[in-house]
């Protein structure tokens, strides 16, 4: 993947992946689960059921920490732009910091402020208006990423441009060309409802294994619920978009396309799908392969005919619309790293599959009068351990929007390599490298600890012992949410 | 230079203050967690005092940052490229003390309670004195080619006069946050803020008169403009005998508003030295004008707009969110009663 070794090229885009995908577990998470803890307090305040508003603050308090943790990798985000990439930085200005300059100005603030709100104000203020703060911050943090995946999407699919003569650098156009992308609309569903989806199976999938415990059978049976509920929602909702991208690769990025299909050749008009392939990257061969006829025709064009263009075809029309040009000049080939591409699509769709059924089989068995969910110890054990699926798929799935877009940063305009800062050095960077990858090791693993040890307080913790300070002041009852209160005057 | 250049230079210099009026006393209260308060239950309080806002302090980093990328693209570049290894440890500073306090409330045991604690501290400690050393550290002027990397050497960023630049923006925080403990608290916890606010005032006027002196002997904001760099630097002492006189009469808000605006001074200072320049190079030649920095003229327009249309209703629940925290709490001691 990493193929170009320790150079300052190779390191910043180590670092670049390391940093994304890092904060990327957090953002599908918090995104998904502000929305589940709204929808938890919304039902509180509509049907009065205590169970619901400790509900919320339970899943509320992991949502405290994945927030934590999404706000501080996120600026790293915003700032290695200027740091690893300075010429991409230069380049893309007039159009990228738009909307990152929006996103703070509209997104982040609402976010932060409502979550501050939020946490501290459970008695002070009547229900709704407390709900509604939760709302907000789901909105705000849904918000950020319609803006940030319009300065993605403009990486993917460029719009609404013109490149200055002069300094050959892109300048914006048409912000109303930039905003409507269709690549945008593609991303953003498909984006959202993976959030959905990682923060409804991680409920689900914790609340599964504290039933496998029998700890507090009530409560976790029916946050158990609301996850799969949410889930096969968002499980729907991600195979359609998924399924709109998809097509819509076809023609704005071919070569994306048959790299997660692993076709080399192109296809006939049968339409064969590989489940499963051996590909030949260097000899640009597919060696053996098991093919299901139409399929590829099905997912391609709902349709049972019809042929796609395979990798060797695309490279040679890539090849003759680019050599010649300016930014091209230095492309030898436009293959993409086809095995990453072709695995995490595979990942992607079966885990899709995966996630529907868990959660069809799951609702079934948690119906309201039966005991089955408490017999089917297996499919407990099944759900608790998809609990980490998600968080690998989304993966996946940047994998193939950002491996799939090779040679170049920005589609057509810009390649990696001229995108990074001249100013880098490779002992910078392997410092770097390390030290981020060190504290997100130890991130990761606190924030594990710390959500594994709410999950075994129980929900009791949120109403008793709050903030649970040192473990002998059981007796110390203060609400974690009322303890600013606690001490007003 | 357009209008609307000049327009979104000043915006930025507006953002930073902002930024450093309230990330200031965030930064204080983080280092007083571990060098002031005695206990835990003083820290315990005098981390409430910002629970609910240091992340929205924070955006204003982060909107900051936002907005010199998308209006000066070149300047964004430049900066951020060339202060690569301090970024980067603003990063790790920011990191720490960022996940620091949630951490630390849900702690089980006094050592990894007390590592959080001085995560907030150093952190703290170290994102402010690092934003100081790197801003006295670019306006003395850096090597540059004519792309704008900047390729500069250890004493580049490490030299007199930034280290005391770090020191003073470190300490002008820490007694900014002392004064928000002033406003926050009652009882034995504001007392004391107030004791070390007078102790730390007199040092604070030294290290400005200092820090004026190597501002004449590295920087040419002097010569080339020596009305507007004294008017502020004048205002810049008179914010902060006001403060220390505040100290002396309880005036807390008098404290607090005052030691905030030495924070802006400083800021303005240093836009003020630049303009119309955006980074000095050591050849002046090659220094990156504000007109030559920007994004285009469509993009700016646009920034202009959204910026003028959101900006607004953000600073109106931004303030309502501190009125609803306005209320001051109780020192450990009073509030066990
Ligand atoms: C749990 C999450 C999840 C699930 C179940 C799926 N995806 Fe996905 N996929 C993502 C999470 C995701 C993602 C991480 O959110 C990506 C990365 C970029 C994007 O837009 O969404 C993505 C990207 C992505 C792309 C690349 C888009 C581009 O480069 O423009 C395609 C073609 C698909 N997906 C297709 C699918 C299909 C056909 C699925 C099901 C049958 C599917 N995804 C399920
Ligand atoms: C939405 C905003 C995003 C933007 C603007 C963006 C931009 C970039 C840039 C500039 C690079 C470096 C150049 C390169 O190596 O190709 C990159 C690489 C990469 N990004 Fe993204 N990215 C975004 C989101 C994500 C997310 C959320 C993930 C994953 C969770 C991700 C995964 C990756 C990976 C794996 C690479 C390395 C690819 C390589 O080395 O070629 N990206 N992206
Ligand atoms: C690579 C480009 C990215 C940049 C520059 C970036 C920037 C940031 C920044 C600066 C923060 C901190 C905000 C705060 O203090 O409140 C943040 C958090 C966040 N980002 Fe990113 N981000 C990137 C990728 C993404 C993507 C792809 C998404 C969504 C699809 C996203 C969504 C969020 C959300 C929702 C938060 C709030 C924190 C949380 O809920 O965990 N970001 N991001």
């Amino acid at each position: 993947m990493f193929n170009i070794g320790l150079s300052v090229l190779g390191l910043s885009r180590f670092q670049f992946a390391m940093t994304t995908v890092f904060h990327f577990f957090f953002v599908p998470f918090s995104i998904g689960l502000a929305f589940i803890v709204a929808i938890m307090e919304t039902v509180y305040v509509i049907k009065k059921d205590d169970t619901y508003k400790n509900m919320a603050k339970f899943w509320g308090k992991i949502f405290l920490y994945s927030f934590a943790v999404g706000v501080v990798t996120g600026i790293i985000q915003e700032f290695q732009f200027g740091m690893n990439w300075s010429e991409y930085s230069r380049f893309m200005g007039d159009i990228f910091g738009a909307p990152l300059a929006i996103e703070a100005l509209a997104a982040f603030f609402m976010e932060s402020t409502f979550i501050g709100l939020w946490m501290f104000t459970w008695d002070r203020f009547n229900k709704v208006i407390h709900c509604l703060f939760i709302w907000l911050t789901a909105f705000g943090s849904t918000l950020s990423a319609v803006w940030i995946l319009a300065a993605n999407s403009f990486m993917q699919n460029p719009v609404g441009y013109a490149i200055n003569a002069s300094t050959h650098r892109v300048q914006m156009t048409s912000f109303s060309a930039v905003v409507s992308n269709r690549q945008l609309w593609n991303e953003f569903p498909h984006v959202i409802f993976g959030a959905f989806l990682t923060a409804s199976f991680v409920v689900a999938g914790a609340s599964a294994w504290r039933l496998l415990k029998k700890d507090h059978e009530h409560f976790y049976r029916k946050s158990l619920k609301v996850g799969l509920i949410i889930g096969l929602c968002a499980c729907l909702g991600s195979v359609w978009s998924g399924d709109t991208q998809t097509r819509y690769l076809i023609n704005s990025q071919p070569m994306k396309f048959s790299a997660m299909e692993g076709l080399y050749k192109n296809s006939t008009n049968k339409g064969e799908w590989a489940a499963a392939a051996g590909l030949d990257t260097k000899n640009h061969k597919t060696t053996w392969s098991i093919d299901i006829p139409y399929v590829l025709n099905i997912l391609s064009y709902h349709k049972l005919s019809g042929t796609i263009k395979g990798q060797n075809q695309v490279n040679k029309e890539l090849k003759a619309k680019y050599d010649n040009t300016r930014q091209g000049r230095n492309i030898k080939n436009y293959y993409v790293p086809t095995k990453t591409l072709f695995w995490s699509f595979r990942l992607m769709a079966v885990s899709a599959g995966l996630f529907g059924l868990i959660a069809i089989i799951g609702l079934w068995f948690n119906r309201k009068k039966s005991q089955a969910i408490m017999r089917q110890r297996w499919f407990l054990y099944v759900m608790g351990i998809c609990l980490w699926l998600p968080f690998i798929v989304n993966t996946a799935g940047w994998f193939i929007t950002e491996f799939g877009r090779y040679p170049w940063v920005v589609y057509g305009l810009l390649t990696i390599a001229d995108a990074v800062s001249p100013t880098s050095t490779v002992v910078g960077l392997l410092f770097t490298n390390i030290v981020y990858f060190l504290i997100f090791a130890g991130l990761g693993l606190v924030m594990i600890l710390l959500s594994h040890r709410v999950l075994k307080a129980g929900p009791d913790s949120v109403t008793t012992d709050g903030y649970s300070t040192k473990p002998d002041e059981t007796s110390k009852k203060v609400d974690p949410y009322e303890m600013g209160a606690a001490h007003n005057e | 230079m357009s209008n609307l250049q000049f327009l979104w230079f000043l915006l930025i210099g507006v953002l930073f203050s902002g930024f450093f009026f309230l990330e200031g006393f965030d930064f204080g209260i983080g280092m007083a967690v571990r060098f002031f308060a005695k206990n835990r239950d003083e820290r315990d309080t005098i981390i409430q005092t910002i629970g609910p806002h240091w992340d929205g302090n924070e955006v204003w980093l982060i909107t900051a940052g936002g907005a010199m990328f998308a209006s000066f693209p070149m300047w964004y570049a430049s900066l951020f490229s060339g202060y690569y290894i301090v970024l980067f440890l603003i990063l790790v500073a920011l990191i720490f003390r960022g996940v620091s306090f949630e951490f630390r409330a849900n702690m089980q045991t006094d050592q990894w309670r007390n590592f959080w604690e001085w995560a907030a501290t150093i952190g703290s400690f170290c994102a402010a004195f690092l934003f100081g050393m790197m801003f006295t550290s670019m306006i003395q002027g850096v090597p540059m080619d004519s792309q704008g990397n900047i390729f500069g050497t250890f004493t580049t960023y490490v030299n007199w006069f930034s280290l005391v630049g770090g020191v003073a923006v470190s300490l002008l925080c820490f007694i900014h946050g002392l004064n928000f403990i002033r406003l926050k608290t009652s009882g034995e916890l504001r007392d004391r803020a107030q004791k070390w606010s007078k102790v730390l005032y007199p040092v604070l006027l030294a290290g400005e008169v200092v820090f004026v002196i190597l501002l004449m002997m590295y920087t040419d904001f002097f010569s080339r403009k020596p009305i507007s760099t004294w008017s502020i630097l004048v205002a810049l002492v008179i914010f902060t005998l006001a403060a220390w006189w505040g100290a002396q009469a309880r005036h807390d808000w008098v404290s607090f508003i005052s030691s905030g605006l030495s924070l802006i001074s400083v800021v303005v200072l240093i836009f003020n030295g630049l303009f119309p320049r955006v980074m000095i190079a050591t050849t002046n030649a090659k220094s990156i004008l504000i007109k030559d920095a920007s994004s285009s003229p469509y993009t700016l327009h646009l920034m202009t707009i959204l910026t003028f249309s959101i900006l607004p209703i953000v600073l109106i629940y931004f303030v309502w969110s501190y009125w609803v925290f306005y209320k001051r709490l109780k020192s450990p001691a009073a509030a066990k009663e």
